[in-house]
């Protein structure tokens, strides 16, 4: 009798905090949201930070034309989230192109060439990364290799995309390289037998085989690395130079949604449309992120179920 | 016994509270900080006094004293002609301007760089971006790498009023946390400008500055900033409606005492007047 009491209390616990991950999850989302609305009730905020002129831009010049401008303190302020949005994508795509490579080549490594007691080593090192606080790769990021990459590609600008983008990278490896290593090791290993019997090299079964096998995880390690990249800010915050420049040149210094709520969010007069703009694009942060998640785990989920033999 | 502080401070609150002789401050924004250091200073030495502090913009600060509903109005700007006037048809005296402080923006270089002198024309236009290469303002031909302060900063704000005449900032602008973060870019660029308060960083120099292409130029030391010959600067006033009296006068007087003048140095600015100083 005891016994089946003290697991049902175990449970209930379990099961609560559950709930409350969820709970959270959920009231974060409402009262981020609540702070937005504004934009779309209040006449006050919607004349100065409408939907149209976050997405179309403020009609300035005198010949009428839209500017995409991020000028919130100024005599007319101009919020389009244009310049931001492209900042964002570019230094992520710099970060994406600089750690998939290395990240699903690192996997790809440990699980199917590395001798087993190098794996017990470099996997844990990789995934240790993880645990360099983002204010100490984004400072490493602003003291030393900003000056490195300004030389390398001779830049004008000495806080660039490429510098942000590389220590961003920094912070997408781990988690990247963890995800696709599960992945590829998560392939039956009767693939592998069954290749090398047929006569295929180790290259040829990792290539055509083993890879084929488990890149739906390997896809689904992308979109977290994405979502990891897209939503971190203390690294942006502190390397990118936070201008916003509408630009895609890599050369250039660029200001991201997330590192922008850092910076102004703290200052910001309460209850102004700035402050509601700020919260507008947490909540796009938070649903872009979100959905980036969720359609990961919808991947890695469909990869199990076709290995484990469920459906193939 | 324990429970008696508690008891005497809730009954003496009503008590006290028409007693203590409460002073409104409203106005700039850049001046709330030193507006609070200045109450709160002051509260600590005369403990039945009450400041208030608000901001909201020069601006408002003025019309709050127009309507009456404060009883100091900080501005870091002098009051145009107009105001005055509407302040003494409704008041039938004309209104009091005291200087308390003084406020001004240095404009970094890095050491490497051979300019030494602009004028504000030419820090303006470099900074909105009609001026983008040293070679047009003397210096050797390069891109201007624009260091800027973030958005929620004073200096940000002074700058943009004071020297870009309310124009926007020029979106190719690095935007820094800290003036510390500006002087530390512009050390490791030489292509690089930067402005802010008074700081320290190796590699760095300060720029002379221009009134206009004919006056002298002058470095944003002490004496240029007080004698109000260096350009980037401004004095931060408190306006009243009339002479002041009272709980009024007496803050007024510990302001502009040595005491007073001390919280400008840590608060940043600069004070009236030599003596009070304590920065190098």
């Amino acid at each position: 009798m005891n016994r089946s009491w003290s697991e049902r209390i175990i449970e209930g616990v379990i099961r609560l905090s559950a709930g409350l991950a969820i709970a959270s999850l959920i009231l974060i989302f409402i009262f981020i949201g609540k702070e937005a609305v504004p934009l779309f009730t209040s006449a006050e905020a919607r004349a100065e930070a409408g939907m149209s002129k976050l997405f179309l831009g403020n009609r300035e010049s005198p010949d009428g034309k839209r500017v995409q401008v991020w000028q919130p303190v100024s005599e007319v302020p101009k919020y389009s989230l244009w310049p931001l949005i492209v900042g964002t994508l570019k230094a992520t795509l710099v970060a994406l192109l600089f750690a998939f490579p290395l990240a699903i080549a690192a996997a790809i490594f440990t699980s199917e060439f590395a001798p087993p007691g190098l794996r017990e080593v470099v996997k844990p090192v990789i995934e240790l990364l993880a645990g360099i606080p983002s204010v100490v790769l984004g400072f490493f990021a602003l003291i030393v290799t900003a000056t490195y990459f300004q030389d390398l590609f001779h830049l004008d600008y000495r806080l660039n995309t490429w510098n942000a983008g590389f220590a961003l990278g920094l912070a997408v490896i781990p988690i990247v390289y963890t995800v696709a290593e599960d992945a590829l090791t998560a392939v039956p290993q009767s693939f592998r037998a069954g290749s090398i019997a047929l006569g295929a090299t180790p290259w040829q079964t990792a290539r055509r085989v083993v890879f084929p096998a488990a890149f739906p995880g390997i896809f689904a390690a992308g979109i977290l690395g994405f979502g990891r990249a897209i939503g971190e800010t203390m690294i942006v915050l502190m390397a990118s130079g936070n201008a916003a420049i509408l630009s895609w040149n890599p050369g250039y210094s660029f200001r991201s949604l997330s590192a922008t709520v850092a910076a102004e969010l703290g200052e910001v007069v309460n209850g102004s449309p700035h402050y509601h703009v700020l919260f507008f694009i947490g909540v796009l942060l938070f649903a872009f992120t979100f959905l980036l998640n969720l359609a990961g785990q919808l991947w890695v989920g469909r990869l199990r179920r076709k290995l484990t033999g469920a459906r193939s | 016994m324990k429970k008696l502080p508690l008891a005497a401070v809730l009954f003496s609150v009503p008590l006290l509270l028409p007693a203590a002789q409460s002073v409104t401050i409203k106005g700039s924004d850049t001046m709330v900080i030193l507006n609070q250091r200045w109450a709160e200073n002051y509260m600590a030495s005369r403990k039945d006094a009450v400041i208030q502090v608000t901001g909201g913009g020069s601006g408002t600060g003025i019309s709050a004293l127009l309507s009456g509903s404060t009883d100091i109005c900080a501005s870091s700007r002098p009051m145009s002609e107009k105001e005055k006037a509407a302040l003494q048809a409704k008041t039938g005296v004309p209104p009091v301007e005291i200087p308390v402080a003084k406020d001004g923006v240095a404009i970094f270089l890095n050491t490497q760089n051979p300019v030494k002198e602009l004028t504000l024309a030419q820090i303006k236009d470099i900074y909105t971006g009609k001026i983008t290469d040293w070679k047009d303002v003397g210096g050797t031909a390069g891109r201007i790498i624009l260091y800027s302060r973030e958005n929620n900063s004073g200096t940000y704000v002074f700058f943009k009023e004071h020297v870009l005449n309310k124009q926007d900032f020029s979106p190719m602008a690095s935007n820094l946390p800290g003036t510390a973060g500006v002087a530390n870019a512009v050390s490791k660029d030489p292509k690089g400008i930067g402005y802010g308060g008074a700081a320290y960083a190796k590699g760095i120099k300060y720029c002379a500055v221009q009134a206009d292409d004919k006056s002298p130029a002058y470095l944003p030391d002490e004496k240029h900033i007080l004698a109000g010959t260096y350009a980037a600067s401004r004095d931060l006033y408190f306006y009243l409606r009339g002479p002041a009296q009272g709980e009024v006068k007496s803050f007024i007087d510990w302001v502009l005492s040595r005491a007073g003048q001390s919280v400008v140095v840590s608060v940043g600015y600069f004070p009236l007047k030599k003596a009070a100083s304590k920065i190098k």
